[in-house]
């Protein structure tokens, strides 16, 4: 229980408004309980990371944030998670628009097999964002400008995307998932398969997105979140056990157990 | 009597496994020599030198008598009576010599018959006789082969490793030899045919009447055999077929697929797999005892006049009997695409229907090509629903309604009840079945290749 | 990064009309592509609910079989008791009935009545009789099947109400039915004929003897090539083989041969088998070895599978203790990969049960009032018979023509649910 009320002494810390609040939130597997009592404030034009050992639950409360978590089965949510304090798990709340609001960005870059230009333009015309061809134009141009994929890949548009260097396909995904105008990005260890290069490209990027953007990045590397983030949750067995400004995490940890983690004592 | 043989055999191949193990053991406990192979495997090259060089003569044996004896018989027959026979006359005689062999005399034969049966009975037991001697003469060398060769050296087991491998190597390839027994008495017949049927008339003939007369006798017309009418047909139902299964097969495969709950899935599925176990056959009293007449009222209560075994009766239970083939094909391509693509889809906010419309199906066309191209490769081989409830008469038609017939329909009625050779009857079935068989290979072969084609796409 | 990049994006309204209306309508043509998708598998369904209740409801009249209770005076001048077998039966019948209207007199009247029993009764009499002379010169009371027409009137089968001539038996025929019916001497028992009696032109006495046995010894011609074949194919496929051309395209061959329509292997083995080896028409052999080159592909496919399951752990082990690669293969892959193999062999047994068309070709559809003896024997089998039967003009046939359906079925099912019960069984996990 300490654990909860530390969490909770921070939230109300907080002056900066939050993108999303999740208040108790738990989730079961059928009989497995993956995620107990996280509650946490995701502030706005910033990056979040979530870190923890494997298995700890931060990919999966990731995916309760843009209700991902309803296409399993057997998967059940408890608690309230709000995007601008409102219940996104509220019966009015259609999880289809949701996830144009709350884009996703997955471990592996998964362009569809079309190509670059309809990967972008899929989401805008499902949502008929477009008006017009030259509107659909125009989307697909800011969204991959928005990712640094642009000038890379203005003369093929019509090249499939799966053609792209995995570094490239990832920009591509996150474009993709721009081109709806979500509010939050959520990415599940997005650089998890890049080599090195490619990962520096896409932190880069990530770095930009925050000036307009709330990011939540899961990740397995705490030289990333360390790089890319201004807060950091620390999760562990389904728990949140610390979440606070990146820098006071990485120096100065309250747990022990995230002290034990980042420090690499065990992973 | 074979039968007995071969049990001979078993027991002869058993005792000299026994026999040669027991000497090679004997030896070996006797500690003269070190021994290369164990002794189970010196009774095991006894029992396939005993064996398996007998067994082979047997089946070469028994495979060429009953053409051989009957070539002699008909040899030694009086030439004054064979003179200016044709085949066909020459069979009837052949037939009626065996059948009083057997002792089922009808009126009074002539005596050169009787003396052929005899041959013909003396010939056989001459040769059941001979059959048993040498089998047994040549299990015997074997053994004897066998039992010479036991001794430290004699490298026993690379001897039976290297036998039954070349066993292997012979079963693989009697797949080869069935393609090749098919390719061959279909091309064969084939050639017989259109001796006397020219290829240009089968292949762009408008008529098919094959009912010819077999005797001079007989009234019946002149036979003609255009295959166009009755591969019209053929195609008529496989569309009907085709209209039934696909949107079916499909729309079940997407609905359990991507919106059934598991439970759902884990009933229906076995179900479906039902439907594809039902022999054709039942599918056939099937389409004639219910789905015929119900079509045949629905028509009479529209005022529409429907034929007695219309094609939309055997279409549709064709149809039916494809649902399953189609949608397993289709839940097989859909659950082929990888997950990240749907995940993808659905966190950019796009509906199931819309993931499974814009990105799963585009995905999985080819798996989903391929399977309907199975489909119809299955429709066109059918045989048993359109021999039951599809027309004989081929009509140049393509208003399902009509009563239409297939390639299959008229091999089976020219060729039941008659097993001339010679006769273009007979020999159109081998043609019609020759086309069959290159116009359904060659959807198989593309079908595998889309399929395959799609696998190496995300494996 | 770009200056696009930098400056916030739209933000879009998502409670605008338009796209509150679009929302409603992709929610709507997601939930007609899911009742779509119900309807469908709801049409096969109830497809298959036709198929099994129109079987049932078609066949349950076969399942049983009107009998009727005579008295038969077996006197010494029709049956002479030197040669019991040479006996006028029909005419002791044909008393035996009459005896029970004394009052018709008409020839026409007497012959319709003689007509009630079935045309078989004659010879079950006979068999009787022959079985124990003694009964010569004595009274016997045997229950003997009726023929068809009075069968279907006392299953009420025949509507009453048609007008006479639409019906088979008049109204003076179902007067006298009746009046053997309130004398108790009709009775309804199970049907055990349809089993244990071979073919019969008389439905009332067609029995699925000889198509079962007939089915029975081609099973085990094919089960006896290709198991063996099959098997041994499939591990050098899948273990010996080198991996180049031939090997190709034996797999090809393979693959083809499954999708080759059955009535091609029909066309096969009339012209190979019977044309150029000269082997017996209608015999379950031929039969059997038909069925035997359209399962091979089945086993092989099977048996590849469950080879391939087998661990290389496994494998390792044994090369490693010093054994070599056959006794590998045959003293522990194999064994280990047995149940699967069975299972595949079961199914495609069970295929090759329900195969008609090349048993036609083979001429396995014979009229043939006799229960095969052996291979060579003629015989039909059960989806010929099937066939046989339901091209029967006659209106018995009907229902035993579904009535043998659903004793194919259960044949069906009992070999799935054995494969299921064996996959189940010996399921292993690695």
């Amino acid at each position: 229980m300490n654990k909860t009320i530390t969490a909770e002494a921070q939230i109300a810390s907080n002056i900066v408004s939050a993108k999303i609040s999740a208040r108790k939130v738990n989730v079961f597997y059928g009989d497995t309980h993956a995620i107990k009592d996280v509650s946490i404030e995701i502030l706005d034009r910033s990056v979040t990371a979530f870190i923890g050992p494997s298995g700890c639950g931060k990919s999966t409360f990731l995916r309760c944030l843009n209700r991902m978590n309803d296409t399993i089965d057997i998967c059940r949510v408890e608690g309230t998670i709000e995007l601008d304090g409102h219940d996104i798990y509220d019966a009015s709340v259609d999880p289809v628009q949701l996830r144009a609001r709350v884009g996703m960005v997955f471990q592996k870059p998964n362009p569809f097999p079309k190509s670059i230009y309809d990967n972008i333009a899929y989401g805008p015309k499902i949502h008929g964002l477009a008006q017009s061809k030259a509107d659909l134009d125009g989307i697909v141009e800011s969204a991959l400008r928005r990712a640094a994929l642009w000038e890379e890949v203005k003369d093929r548009l019509a090249a499939p995307g799966t053609g792209l260097s995995g570094g490239q396909q990832q920009r591509l995904c996150i474009a993709r998932a721009i081109a709806t105008a979500p509010e939050v990005l959520l990415m599940d260890e997005p650089c998890s398969a890049l080599d090195p290069i490619a990962t520096a490209q896409v932190e880069e990027l990530i770095d930009e997105l925050r000036k307009s953007y709330s990011v939540v990045i899961v990740t397995h590397s705490m030289q990333q979140a360390a790089r890319v983030s201004q807060k950091t949750a620390f999760f562990h067995l389904g728990l949140m056990l610390e979440y606070d400004d990146t820098s006071k995490i990485f120096t100065n940890p309250d747990h022990e157990k995230t002290q034990a983690y980042i420090t690499g004592r065990f992973g | 009597m074979i039968g007995y043989l071969f049990l001979v055999l078993l027991l002869a191949a058993a005792v000299g496994y026994v026999m040669n193990r027991a000497t090679a053991r004997a030896a070996i406990a006797g500690g003269s020599a070190r021994f290369h192979s164990l002794a189970g495997f010196h009774g095991a090259y006894a029992l396939l030198l005993t064996g398996l060089p007998a067994v082979l003569f047997v089946l070469l044996w028994l495979l060429l008598q009953g053409s051989v004896i009957d070539s002699i018989v008909i040899g030694s027959l009086p030439e004054t009576e064979m003179a200016g026979l044709d085949a066909g006359r020459l069979s009837l005689i052949e037939a009626e010599i065996k059948s009083i062999a057997r002792g089922n005399i009808f009126g009074t034969p002539e005596p050169w018959k009787l003396e052929a049966a005899e041959r013909y009975n003396s010939l056989r037991s001459i040769a059941s006789v001979a059959l048993w001697v040498a089998t047994l003469a040549i299990a015997a060398v074997g053994l004897y082969v066998a039992r010479s060769r036991i001794s430290p050296e004699f490298r026993a087991r690379h001897r039976v490793e290297a036998i039954t491998t070349w066993l292997m190597i012979a079963c693989s390839v009697l797949a080869i030899f069935v393609t090749f027994g098919i390719v061959a008495s279909l091309i064969y017949e084939s050639i017989r045919f259109f001796d006397k049927v020219p290829i240009t008339e089968f292949l762009f003939g408008l008529n098919w009447e094959p009912q010819i007369a077999l005797r001079e006798d007989q009234v019946a017309g002149a036979g003609a055999f255009g295959w166009v009418p009755v591969f019209l047909g053929t195609i008529v139902i496989t569309t009907v077929a085709l209209v039934v299964a696909v949107p079916i097969g499909l729309l079940s495969a997407i609905y359990l697929n991507e919106f059934a709950s598991s439970r759902i899935r884990s009933i229906s599925k076995p179900i479906l797999e039902v439907l594809a176990g039902v022999p054709t056959v039942v599918y056939g009293f099937f389409a004639i005892l219910v789905v015929a007449p119900a079509i045949r009222s629905a028509g009479a209560a529209l005022g529409i006049d429907v034929a007695p075994n219309t094609a939309l009766a055997a279409g549709g239970v064709m149809g039916i009997m494809l649902i399953p083939f189609i949608s397993s094909f289709t839940d097989d391509a859909l659950s082929a695409v990888p997950r990240a693509l749907r995940d993808g889809s659905l966190a950019l906010g796009a509906t199931r229907g819309e993931t499974v419309r814009k990105i799963l199906f585009p995905a999985a066309i080819p798996g989903i090509v391929g399977g309907v191209l199975l489909a119809v490769s299955r429709a066109i081989g059918e045989t048993m629903i359109v021999v039951m409830a599809a027309g004989l008469i081929a009509t140049l038609t393509v208003n399902p309604l009509d009563s239409v017939t297939t390639v299959t329909v008229q091999i089976v009625t020219l060729l039941i009840g008659d097993s001339e050779f010679d006769n273009p009857k007979t020999l159109a079935a081998f043609a019609l079945g020759l086309m069959l068989f290159i116009v359904t290979l060659a959807l198989n072969l593309i079908a595998l290749r889309f399929v395959r084609k799609y696998r190496e796409l995300y494996d | 990064m770009t200056d696009l990049a930098s400056s916030a994006p739209q933000r879009i309204d998502w409670s605008d009309a338009e796209l509150r209306k679009r929302l409603a309508r992709r929610h709507s043509g997601d939930k007609w592509l899911k009742f779509a998708g119900i309807a469908a598998l709801a049409i096969s369904f109830s497809m298959l609910g036709i198929l099994v209740l129109s079987l049932v409801s078609n066949g349950f009249a076969a399942f049983t079989q009107t009998h009727l209770k005579l008295e038969f005076e077996i006197s010494a001048d029709r049956v002479s008791a030197e040669d019991p077998a040479a006996g006028n039966y029909r005419a002791i019948v044909r008393d035996a009935m009459l005896g029970l209207f004394p009052e018709v007199t008409s020839r026409a009247d007497q012959r319709e009545i003689a007509n009630i029993p079935s045309n078989g009764a004659q010879y079950i009499l006979r068999d009787r009789v022959v079985a124990d002379p003694a009964l010569i010169g004595t009274r016997v009371t045997l229950s003997v099947p009726v023929s068809d027409p009075y069968d279907q009137l006392a299953k009420g089968l025949v509507d009453r109400k048609t007008p006479e001539a639409n019906r088979r038996v008049n109204d003076q025929e179902i007067a006298w039915f009746d009046r053997l019916e309130e004398k108790g001497l009709v009775s309804k028992p199970l049907n055990t004929g349809l089993i244990t009696n071979a073919d019969s032109r008389f439905p009332e006495l067609a029995g699925l003897r000889g198509a079962i046995l007939g089915s029975f010894y081609a099973l085990l011609v094919c089960f006896l090539i290709s198991f063996p074949v099959g098997i041994a194919a499939a591990i050098y496929l899948e273990e010996f083989a080198p991996k180049n051309k031939l090997t190709d395209t034996v797999e090809i061959n393979i693959n083809n041969l499954a999708a080759v329509p059955s009535v091609v292997f029909g066309l096969l083995a009339l012209a190979v088998f019977i044309g150029w080896f000269g082997l017996p028409r209608s015999a379950p052999l031929v039969g059997g070895m038909t069925l035997a080159l359209m399962t091979l592909p089945t086993i092989i496919i099977a048996t590849r599978a469950a080879v391939k399951a087998v661990p290389p752990s496994i494998r390792e082990a044994a090369l490693g203790i010093g054994a070599s690669k056959h006794q590998v293969v045959f003293g522990h892959v194999l064994p280990l990969a047995m149940p699967g193999i069975l299972t595949g062999t079961i199914i495609g047994l069970a295929q090759a049960l329900g195969e008609t068309a090349p048993l036609l070709l083979i001429g396995m559809n014979a009229f043939i009032t006799q229960a095969p003896g052996g291979i060579l024997d003629s015989s039909t089998a059960l989806p010929t018979q099937i066939f046989i039967w339901a091209d029967s003009p006659e209106r018995g046939f009907v229902s035993r023509t579904s009535a043998a359906i659903c004793v194919l079925l259960v044949f069906l099912i009992l070999m799935n649910a054995l494969a299921v019960v064996l996959r189940k069984r010996f399921e292993r996990r690695w």
